[in-house]
């Protein structure tokens, strides 16, 4: 299985992440030599198992639903990068 | 013997009987890291005022009466566990800055019980790796031949059990990362069941295989500390609403008619032969002491690489979308929003980061979900059959933790398959949600340490220390110390 540059590019896309050119060769070729070994999955017939998303017995834990204290919002935003009027501070969107 | 090498419940002794003082044994442990951790360089940042401040507490806690299992013990913590107002970093460039507003449900246990915290440990960035030299800062040493790896991720944590920098440690282990670093620093690391212990304030990397941990110097201080963390938590949705069991009663060092199993795939080709001799020799002591060994059969083994590194990389793509530059710590900004969020991430996140978000992200995306993350949780449920049936035959199995002792600083790193192949016999385990610990059971003609691996069903802790005890008193492998 050997990724293109153009599926590089659309993971890191999908990703949020920004690469070097050196970064997407490097991967590029990591990635396809990693992806190649796990191929080895496919000896498996597993139409009959199904798949295991938890190992947990549990299934929808419910809570009374009652109000705590939260958290201080000065002590959220602490960690902001930028913060004002109480509110995360983001670059213009637009 | 120094103050510092003491046990928990050797330390807990002298306190109790009035002989040495919380503030003497913390004194005595944080001059030790002043001594060795420029050569170690297992902590990421120490808290001395704070460490003395929960020793004199302590110390006066006593003084009016009071027990606690942990009153004054001195105990390092891996920095990917939360502690309000002390800087959790993961080992990360993107979380440099960051202190979280509350303790992790494990730590408040910690301080519950009276425990005195040093710092916090170095690790693989985000626990994805397996020697420390991910670490967005530096890389910890393994105390017994400083050019080697202590092992990973929670390098940190071991390394100063095994130092003696601390008098024990929390790890969490994703795919062995409590018990693997345990077996190359020559320490006992307790990986619990899946459930048993709260991830509330554990940073998340793979959320249905995370576990919080513990590393100890030996069988019986991992029992006192997983007492005090182990519990239902209802900030934790995955945490198992059962009964938490005395589990220094299981310290009998009694394994007479316990079914040891042996599994045949954890004997490869390529593995370390002084391991394997180590290992073997270890299974023949338990038959010595009573045990009934036997083998058993993993078929499923040679997939938990694959099947791991789809499905840990897939929930790790997830749980990192979270790293914005938007709520927490470092912000590059670089023209609008989305530019920042791209510009941050690339150059917040280190390269086996941003690796394994591109492995997930790619398994997850539109047209190579069915062929690579469906595909692993339907091979991951063969892996826990293949444990299931084990144990209907056996009370616990016995295998090698690693194939290798302690690997060389850079033998690795430009080559992540190796690297994650290393991972073979612990991955089993997390992909099961089981229990385990690794203990030393030898060492190569190098003088590194090695790791015996004792795997029990979910919630049979009890079983698995047990048996790691029985071996353990009947040998004197935990007694030993790195030349520091």
């Amino acid at each position: 299985m050997k990724l293109s540059q153009e599926q590089v590019q659309h993971i890191a896309d999908l990703a949020r992440l920004a690469l070097s050119d050196e970064e997407k060769a490097l991967y590029q070729e990591q990635l396809s030599a990693i992806l190649e070994y796990f191929e080895r999955l496919q000896e498996l017939d597993t139409a009959a198992i199904p798949p295991t998303a938890t190992v947990l017995p549990l299934r929808n834990v419910m809570r009374a639903d009652e109000p705590r204290p939260p958290f201080s919002r000065d002590d959220i935003l602490a960690n902001a990068p930028a913060a004002e009027d109480g509110c995360f501070k983001v670059p213009a969107v637009l | 013997m120094k103050l510092y090498q003491l046990t928990i419940h050797e330390a807990r002794a002298r306190l109790v009987a009035g002989e040495i003082s919380a503030v003497e044994l913390t004194e005595a442990v944080q001059a030790r890291i002043m001594a060795v951790d420029n050569d170690v360089k297992a902590y990421l940042t120490l808290t001395p005022e704070e460490a003395l401040a929960q020793a004199r507490v302590a110390d006066e806690r006593r003084a009016t009466g009071e027990d606690t299992p942990l009153l004054g013990i001195p105990l390092a913590i891996k920095d990917l566990l939360c502690t309000a107002g002390v800087p959790t970093t993961c080992g990360s460039r993107i979380l440099e800055n960051f202190s979280p507003p509350y303790d992790a449900t494990v730590i408040a246990r910690l301080k519950a019980a009276g425990a005195v915290l040093l710092g916090k440990t170095n690790m693989d960035e985000f626990a994805m790796g397996s020697s420390t030299e991910n670490s967005a800062f530096f890389t910890t040493r393994n105390p017994w031949d400083l050019d080697r790896v202590p092992g990973g991720s929670s390098g940190g944590s071991a390394a100063a059990v095994a130092a003696d920098e601390c008098v024990g440690a929390l790890g969490t282990d994703t795919g062995g990362s409590v018990r693997q670093p345990a077996s190359l620093c020559g320490v006992v690391g307790l990986k619990p069941t899946y459930g048993r212990v709260s991830r509330y304030g554990l940073v998340a990397f793979a959320s249905s295989l995370d576990q919080v941990g513990v590393l100890a110097k030996d069988v019986a201080d991992a029992a006192i500390l997983l007492q005090v963390i182990a519990g239902h938590d209802a900030h934790d949705s995955t945490s198992l609403d059962v009964p938490v069991p005395e589990y220094s009663a299981a310290l009998s060092g009694d394994v007479q008619g316990v079914r040891v199993g042996v599994p045949r795939e954890y004997f490869i080709e390529g593995m370390q032969p002084e391991v394997e001799a180590a290992v073997r020799a270890a299974v023949d002591r338990l038959a010595d002491l009573g045990a009934q060994v036997m083998e058993v059969g993993l078929p499923h083994t040679e997939y938990a690489v694959p099947v791991y590194y789809l499905i840990a990389p897939a929930e790790a793509s997830a749980n990192l979308a979270r790293y914005d530059g938007v709520r927490y710590a470092l912000r590059v900004d670089d023209g609008g929003l989305g530019a920042m969020y791209k510009v941050t991430r690339g150059q917040g996140f280190g390269p086996e980061v941003k690796r394994r978000i591109m492995l997930g992200t790619y398994a997850l995306s539109a047209g190579y979900y069915d062929a690579y993350y469906l595909k692993a949780q339907k091979v991951r449920t063969l892996v826990r059959a293949d444990f299931d049936a084990a144990f209907e035959q056996v009370d616990v199995i016995v295998a090698p933790t690693c194939p290798t002792t302690a690997f060389r600083i850079g033998e690795k790193t430009d080559d992540p398959l190796q690297m994650y192949l290393s991972d073979v016999f612990t991955l089993s385990m997390n992909l099961a949600g089981i229990c385990g610990l690794s203990l030393p059971c030898g060492f190569d003609t190098g003088n590194l340490p090695i790791g015996l691996q004792v795997m029990g069903p979910a919630l049979g802790e009890q079983q698995v220390l047990r048996v790691a005890h029985a071996y353990e008193q009947a040998t004197d492998w935990h007694t030993r110390r790195p030349p520091l």
